[in-house]
């Protein structure tokens, strides 16, 4: 059980890579704004979702309605159930004392890492690993940014925009390389993203939902069975 | 100011309520053959979707995006460790700011 936390832990460190940047620099956003150090420490630990921290900041000092932002961080963050059933049917037996830490870890990157691995099954505390470095990497980088309080250069902090896209496009393409349905799967879900994103211009929380869901049936209509999916 | 209390605790609460429901209250069921199969796409579909058009605007530069893209993908299928990816990806979005 330690030896697969550990493993987790370990799996892990790209994640944390991608995070801290992005933390210091929620971190820094908040204090330039003017938010109270504790609130913006306090959002880390209980949201511990990147996208919508960033959302909502804009929206508090643009003096949008808590409910509103409540609402809008609702439909940000939904994908989340998503990936939360898919590892539910994937998940080796967990007690229920654990499962509440582990939900705490149900990131996009850490999902994606997990889900993607070879094996069928998902141990509970190779997942409680994962999702801790993450969490750990996350609050620590938002407390570096709030005490910073001095501007990184411009261009190196655009640079690390790019990390975490950088990062799923590692975990996503060696798997279109193996396997013809996932390539085509893949390439239906961007052209999908795209239409609903340009042409319906609806938010990104919307767009990954609806994309997910629209994809994933066309391609369990296509692929029907197991073995579609390596072949 | 008590209302960014308000904020951040309910944040919390529709954040976390769909990352533990399903887990809590599926994990002992078995789904039927489609739907698990549906479920077997989700991640691919959802990673392409995060992705995309994400990635466009995730630098100030397209053009410096676009070169990120590309250097994450070839790194990528060269099967390097995931590290070199992200670092290559953020070198390549760097020498593009500089260079444009």
């Amino acid at each position: 059980m330690k030896n697969h936390f550990l493993k987790g832990i370990k799996a892990g460190i790209p994640i944390a890579i991608g995070y801290i940047p992005i933390a210091i620099t929620f971190g820094l956003l908040a204090e330039s704004y003017n938010i109270p150090n504790h609130i913006s420490i306090m959002m880390s630990l209980l949201v511990f979702a990147g996208a919508s921290q960033f959302v909502a900041i804009n929206l508090i000092i643009s003096g949008v309605s808590p409910f509103e932002i409540i609402l809008t961080t609702f439909i940000v963050n939904f994908r989340h159930f998503l990936m939360s059933a898919s590892l539910s049917q994937r998940l080796d037996k967990v007690s229920n004392k654990i499962l509440p830490f582990l939900a705490v870890g149900v990131t996009d990157e850490a999902f994606s890492l997990s889900a993607l691995e070879k094996k069928q099954k998902i141990n509970p505390s190779y997942l409680l690993g994962l999702g801790l470095i993450g969490y750990a990497a996350w609050n620590i980088g938002t407390m570096i940014g709030l005490l910073l309080a001095l501007s990184i250069p411009q261009i190196i902090q655009d640079s690390m925009g790019i990390a975490l896209y950088a990062m799923f496009i590692g975990i996503l393409v060696p798997n279109i390389k193996n396997s013809k349905p996932i390539f085509i799967i893949v390439l239906i879900a961007i052209t999908i993203s795209l239409i609903i994103n340009y042409s319906l211009h609806l938010s990104s929380g919307w767009t990954i939902i609806i994309t997910t869901i629209i994809a994933s049936f066309i391609g369990a209509i296509i692929y029907p069975k197991e073995r579609d999916i390596n072949g | 100011m008590d209302n960014l209390w308000l904020i951040i605790i309910g944040m919390g609460i529709v954040t976390y309520l769909p990352r533990i429901f399903p887990l809590a209250l599926l994990k002992d069921m078995k789904f039927p053959p489609f739907l698990k199969r549906f479920f077997e796409f989700v991640p691919y579909t959802i990673l392409t979707s995060l992705i995309f058009p994400g990635i466009l605007t995730s630098v100030e530069h397209i053009e410096a995006a676009v070169m990120g893209f590309i250097t994450a993908i070839l790194l990528s299928l060269f099967r390097v460790n995931i590290i070199v990816v992200v670092l290559g990806s953020i070198i390549a979005v760097y020498i593009t700011n500089i260079l444009l």
